[in-house]
């Protein structure tokens, strides 16, 4: 509306957002939450027992730097610019919607950043001086508790941003009585915390597991130890993680029942929620399996094999990830606004008068019968391609030949009935936000697309048509 | 009647919610972080500058390469500092110019997007180049090759940032933006450029001085053959250099700037910068030229002047940018209000009562098919789902069924897509729904 909308035509934003958000949540709770405190403990173990054996209690802090080396190098280069990426990808797919949060959220982020600084100081304290702490004892001490409060702050920063997670989910209080502590104390932020924080745990301890697998020979005799010890943290954290999952698995369609009943009952919603449970299972199960084995015989773990736990604990959380874009929808924010970046209450106005008139970037106010197919292209990009292509990933087109088939080419009246209803049937979809003439232009450029497909370049490639907006002021 | 062409210039309306913190301290926020962050930039750019330059006259003279291995320490901590601290300006930046800057980045959005694996990519070639630097000594054509590549990178990336906080001043150019390379060439971003390198050389050869001169950096164990004193010149000369020619880029830029966000405040604060600047070159030429050369007071008054150039520049950076949007801003603020206006008047007109309204005069039943069924299911033709025709038969006289069918239905045609359930009906809307569908006449 009020924004030139950047769109990718083959790919979709979505798809842009998800990919960065899932790098950086993976690096994040992996590399990040979990490891830290892996790592700080490991090294701790090599201190103390540096006492009775030196040679074993290097091999245990040698192990322990390496896999802080992976980490830092990680986290300091991909993690950081995912995290920050985040933010340029959502600007760029939906600017309402962070033009938004970011004023509600602006002291929490604010804050998040405060202590995104101290963990990024922390981190390079506690690498950079890794082998400089070995010349003595009380060297070691300290930076051992480097190690510590670099864990701290990790956990922080993801103890905030959960907070603005699940406010996109359920707003609680928030749309009656904006302000910050409505937004943090929604109903969702305890459960996804208790969730996330063991499987940050868990992951750290696939990743700990496989690379030391890797990296240390098997001449190595303190390595089966190391591992043993490893596959301990992991199978300690299993059983808090599957609980965690649990709670969070049960307070998801109860926190959501004042939002959109609805959506629950969906095909869509069950199919998928059933899959959560399938997940946990099969995740809980590998980990216990690799943690019961690494302590039994963790000389005889195959090392190529260490990349399934990895893998499933990873997916784990994506199938995680991938509810709060289905449960929000078809708000972005709930209840507030919709995911085309529409508010709420500026539907009775856009319905009423058409939406063309009140958007300064498209070249037309009104749909007359010559630019019917013009002013279709502008409606779709204003009310459908935050999430939709013409012909790519999430494709109008094939959206509709799913339904109708493509035995014969579309109808657009037939569209036109189904578009202006769909928000009664198919619940994660927004409401049609103009009057009928448009949603007839929509229909046309539609079926035109089907006919003859053409590439819907966004802004950032064939710039924007800007026009006047007559309103009155007078009032 | 004379037609005036003009750019047409979009007035978007704003966001409908309160700032989170008085304007003024926003903007307080936003200079202060800003130039934190870009003192880490340019640390990290004229850094890797140096580091290449040191590395390569090492190829002679081993010294030259340690130094160059010291440099490159930092650029580690400096970069990452550079990211975490430019997080806050961009949440600032967001929050006071929401609607300026994402315009400016949609409207360059592949190249803007490319930021982040972009700087990922060199950053890890950076890592790379550190810790190869005693695996490739024998091979420095690959080793520098890499470090150039990471440099190039750097060198381009805030040409993308110049581009889009240059574009986003200028409403009137939306409209006339085709992609990145337009906005790039609008004028006044390359003077703005080579201000900012150059500033970035000026600014590093302070610090590394600095660096280099502190006592606890031991520069006998290190080098054999190049001095303290030699580093502390070397580097004051490069700031000498470069801010002698910000006397070039800087009236370049200032003439450059379009007229519409110079003001006598904007000129008087540049005028302050320049007149500091004078006394800050005419400060170093003396300390240079000394024989004792040394990190004394003399330097860190010398460094706090730097800190004044910079705190006039970036405030008069901010003085234009509020002189350039302050009318495109005021016409959005009116037609703000005029939208809300008009939002309250389309829900009054909800409240009055529809004067041909053809829903009224259906069946309750009827009025519930209109609004979840007809969506999918016609009388007699295929639609989304089957006809009416073809299913209400196989319901006849088993109501009961037909409702848990709706409430919770499945798939029953595989050449149909599967239905999609009500359970938000009541028993009443059922009931009312599914008299209808069994009683009336489908054809």
């Amino acid at each position: 509306m009020d924004f030139p909308l950047f769109h990718l035509d083959f790919m979709g934003n979505r798809m842009l957002v998800a990919i960065i958000a899932i790098v950086h949540v993976l690096i994040n709770h992996a590399l990040a939450v979990g490891f830290a405190p892996l790592v700080t403990l490991l090294e701790f173990r090599g201190y103390l027992k540096n006492k009775k054996n030196p040679e074993e209690g290097r091999a245990w802090d040698e192990m322990a730097r390496k896999l802080m080396f992976v980490a830092f190098i990680i986290t300091t280069t991909v993690g950081a610019l995912t995290g920050v990426g985040i933010w340029f990808a959502a600007s760029l797919a939906n600017p309402t919607s962070l033009g938004s949060l970011i004023r509600v959220f602006y002291f929490a982020w604010f804050t998040e950043w405060i202590i995104f600084v101290l963990e990024v100081i922390f981190i390079m304290i506690y690498y950079l001086t890794w082998k400089r702490s070995n010349e003595s004892a009380r060297s070691k001490r300290k930076h051992i508790k480097f190690g510590f409060f670099l864990s701290i702050f990790s956990w922080l920063t993801m103890a905030i941003i959960v907070a603005i997670l699940g406010f996109m989910m359920t707003p609680g209080s928030w749309v009656n009585t904006p302000s910050l502590v409505t937004g943090f104390l929604n109903p969702l932020y305890l459960p996804q915390l208790t969730f996330r924080t063991p499987v940050a745990m868990m992951m750290a301890g696939t990743v700990a597991l496989m690379i030391t697998a890797y990296t240390l020979k098997k001449t190595n005799v303190w390595k089966p130890q190391i591992l043993r010890y490893i596959s301990f943290w992991i199978l300690l954290w299993v059983p808090v993680a599957a609980a965690g999952g649990f709670l969070y698995y049960w307070h998801i369609p109860r926190a959501m029942i004042g939002n959109l009943p609805v959506a629950l009952g969906t095909q869509q919603f069950q199919d998928w929620y059933g899959s959560l449970l399938t997940t946990l299972f099969i995740v809980v199960a590998i980990g216990l399996t690799i943690g019961i084995a690494g302590i039994l015989a963790p000389r005889r773990l195959p090392k190529h094999l260490l990349v399934i736990p990895v893998i499933a604990s990873f997916m784990f959380l994506g199938t995680f990830e991938r509810l709060r874009e289905f449960i929000r929808k078809p708000y972005v924010i709930g209840d507030y606004m919709y995911a085309n970046g529409i508010l709420v209450d500026e539907y009775p106005l856009y319905q009423q008068t058409g939406i063309l008139k009140h958007t300064p970037y498209a070249a037309m106010a009104e749909v007359t019968e010559e630019n019917k197919i013009e002013a279709g292209e502008a409606v779709f990009n204003l009310a459908c391609t935050r999430c939709h292509t013409t012909h790519g990933i999430s494709s109008v087109v094939r959206k509709f030949e799913r339904m109708y088939g493509t035995d014969n080419p579309l109808n657009a009246e037939a569209m036109k009935v189904y578009i202006k209803n769909m928000h009664n049937v198919r619940h994660y979809m927004p409401p049609f936000p103009g009057n009928d003439a448009e949603l007839g232009a929509l229909a046309a450029y539609i079926s035109e697309q089907q006919k003859r497909p053409k590439r819907l370049e966004g802004p950032q490639v064939k710039g924007v048509d800007i026009k006047e907006i007559i309103y009155d002021n007078q009032k | 009647m004379t037609t005036l062409i003009i750019n047409q210039i979009p007035i978007p309306k704003d966001i409908p919610l309160p700032l989170p913190l008085p304007e003024w301290l926003l903007v307080f926020v936003l200079i202060l972080s800003f130039l934190i962050h870009i003192l880490f930039i340019n640390l990290m750019i004229g850094g890797s500058i140096l580091t290449f330059w040191y590395e390569y006259k090492g190829r002679f003279n081993a010294d030259f390469d340690k130094l160059a291995r010291e440099i490159a320490s930092t650029i580690t901590v400096n970069k990452s500092l550079a990211v975490v601290f430019g997080v806050a300006p961009l949440l600032s930046i967001n929050v006071l110019y929401t609607l300026y800057f994402y315009s400016a980045n949609a409207l360059t959005g592949n190249i803007w997007i490319s930021i982040v694996p972009w700087v990922a990519v060199a950053f890890l070639l950076f890592y790379l180049h550190k810790y190869t630097w005693d695996k490739l000594a024998d091979n420095k054509p690959v080793h520098l090759g890499i470090l150039a590549i990471g440099i190039l990178s750097f060198l381009f990336i805030p040409f993308i940032f110049l581009t889009n906080i240059n574009l986003m001043l200028f409403p009137e150019e939306w409209g006339t933006i085709n992609g990145f390379i337009d906005a790039m060439t609008l004028p006044n971003v390359f003077p703005r450029y080579f201000h900012f390198i150059t500033a970035s050389m000026a600014i590093t050869g302070i610090f590394l001085a600095w660096w280099f001169g502190r006592k606890a950096f031991d520069t006998e164990k290190i080098f054999s053959s190049i001095s303290r004193k030699w580093i502390i010149r070397q580097m004051l000369n490069l700031t000498l250099v470069t801010t002698g020619m910000q006397f070039i880029f800087g009236p370049l830029l200032f003439l450059t700037l379009p007229t519409k966000g110079v003001s006598w405040s904007l000129f008087w604060m540049i005028i302050g910068g320049v007149t500091i600047a004078v006394i800050v070159l005419v400060q170093l030429w003396k300390m240079i030229g000394k024989e004792q050369l040394v990190i004394d007071k003399r330097f860190y008054r010398l460094a706090a002047l730097f800190a004044v150039i910079v705190a006039f520049m970036g405030t008069g950076r901010h003085i234009y940018r509020e002189n350039a949007l302050s009318t495109h801003r005021e016409m959005m603020a009116e037609r703000t209000a005029a939208h809300w206006e008009m939002v309250k008047q389309a829900h009054e007109n909800l409240l009055l009562p529809e004067v041909e309204s053809e829903a009224g005069s259906f069946k309750p039943g009827q009025n519930l098919f209109q609004t979840n069924c007809a969506v999918c299911h016609a009388a007699t033709t295929r639609l989304v789902g089957p006809a009416m025709a073809e299913v209400v038969p196989d319901y006849k006289n088993d109501i009961e069924n037909l409702k848990i069918w709706i409430k919770k239905p499945g798939r029953k045609r595989l050449d149909y897509p599967a239905m999609a359930g009500f359970p938000h009906l009541t028993d009443k809307q059922l009931t009312d729904l599914t008299d209808y569908l069994l009683n009336e006449t489908w054809e």
